[in-house]
């Protein structure tokens, strides 16, 4: 054993926050647990098995110093007031325009595709 | 490429506003957005501004109930080494070691709004902050572990349940998670109660006798009636429930459930009044509630003392961690 615990008062670690992301079961996305007090990566690690991964309701977790994490919250750039409707699916409505082609062509309506 | 952040802001100062809560407004405008959005469902993370009352009212909330996790256990573990078969012993354990993990989650919470840990633990011991009066009794016999799991986590979930919608959203979202946790607790609960019931007549009573002695802290459990009107912590959504909603819930839900089992409540005036579509009940010892969470419940000191000394032998760790780290760093 070396004496790595027998630092000097002033070189004393500090508790921080990290973020906790659990992938929940192969093949899903890392979603945000929680957080955990540790003063490093290795029990920050070891904190987050033991809260978040216990019981196996984790297949993978990443732990991320919360002051590591940039966020980026404007309105501005992620809420902008103008119609973003054209960039969505839902945003093309086109059932009454394809019933008058359909009238205007003859054509009957093509049945459902069979899975 | 234009740094997209450099731009001047599109959105109107009012729009801006809305979204809580803008700093270049006055405190008391962004005071009135901030209830708006709480008002209308809205939720809150630690990083947004929030008024002061709020601040404190959810630390206070989520103060007490993770001093309840973590007192919380200490009756249970009385009867770690005294479980009656290696599966028991192994399903309370996992139960103590969940509900440390939740004051651990809650303590999380709560340090994120700006009190630390060692100051919650402090306070605790010094009697400034408290914990569930439910865990300020003894447990007599492997009755009460039953009696406890079953229905002072029933009584607890039911509440708990309402605060996964908490407006406080790091609350709601650790809510989710201890929710999950709790149902298992309650089915060990269950199955414990359910097994000594279909045992010796010697089992039957001991169940009784538990379940007797349990019922006024359970009826007390979730607090005297209170106005809704006067309760700040509804106002900001912080919970969703007075405690008479709460009562009446675990009511109906757990009173058949016990009545199934052949077990006899110790109140004579508890029936169901379906004209007015809610139970009637003797009314709970308040007294007895309000003496018990001041810390003068008949554990309440030798649960506190037993808190002290575990913090004191454990000291060396948390120190020794510290350590490592700065020395590593």
């Amino acid at each position: 054993m070396s004496d790595q615990g027998a630092a000097g008062p002033g070189e004393t670690g500090t508790l921080e926050p990290w973020e906790v992301f659990r992938r929940e079961k192969e093949g899903d996305p890392m979603r945000h647990g929680g957080s955990v007090m540790a003063p490093d990566a290795q029990l920050a690690i070891h904190y987050a098995r033991e809260l978040y991964g216990r019981r196996q309701e984790s297949v993978a977790l990443w732990v991320v110093r919360r002051a590591d994490v940039h966020e980026l919250e404007d309105p501005d750039l992620l809420q902008p007031p103008l119609d973003r409707s054209f960039k969505k699916p839902g945003g093309h409505v086109m059932r009454d325009k394809l019933a008058a082609a359909r009238e205007r062509s003859g054509q009957p309506k093509p049945k459902a595709r069979e899975g | 490429m234009t740094d997209p952040l450099s731009l001047d802001p599109v959105l109107s100062p009012q729009e801006r506003g809305r979204l809580p809560f803008n700093e270049d407004l006055p405190h008391d405008e962004r005071f009135e957005h901030f209830e708006a959005h709480v008002l209308a469902g809205g939720k809150v993370e630690s990083t947004d501004w929030m008024p002061d009352e709020y601040r404190t009212g959810v630390l206070r909330f989520v103060e007490m109930h993770a001093n309840s996790e973590l007192m919380g256990v200490l009756p249970e573990r009385e009867w770690l080494m005294r479980a009656p078969t290696l599966r028991r012993k192994l399903a309370l354990t996992a139960k103590v070691q969940d509900e440390v993990g939740h004051a651990q989650l809650l303590y999380r919470v709560a340090e994120d709004l700006g009190k630390p840990r060692e100051a919650m633990f402090d306070d605790l011991l010094a009697g400034k902050t408290k914990f569930h009066n439910v865990f300020h009794y003894p447990t007599r016999s492997w009755a009460d572990i039953g009696v406890i799991a079953w229905l002072v986590d029933a009584a607890a979930i039911v509440a708990q349940q309402a605060l996964r919608d908490s407006s406080y959203a790091p609350y709601a979202r650790t809510m989710k998670k201890i929710c999950w946790e709790e149902s298992v607790h309650i089915m060990h609960g269950r199955d414990v109660v359910v097994t000594m019931v279909t045992g010796t007549d010697e089992q039957r009573a001991m169940l009784q006798e538990a379940l007797d002695r349990w019922w006024g802290p359970l009826m007390q459990m979730h607090g005297p009636r209170s106005p809704r009107e006067k309760d700040r912590d509804l106002h900001w959504r912080i919970k969703a429930k007075t405690s008479e909603e709460l009562r009446q819930e675990f009511l109906t839900i757990y009173v058949p459930r016990i009545l199934e089992l052949g077990l006899t409540l110790p109140d004579s005036e508890l029936r169901r009044d379906d004209d007015l579509g809610e139970w009637r009940y003797t009314e709970p010892d308040w007294q007895e509630l309000r003496t018990v969470v001041t810390n003068h419940g008949p554990k309440s000191q030798e649960r506190l003392e037993f808190r002290r000394v575990s913090r004191e032998e454990t000291r060396w760790v948390r120190e020794t961690i510290l350590r490592a780290a700065g020395a590593a760093a």
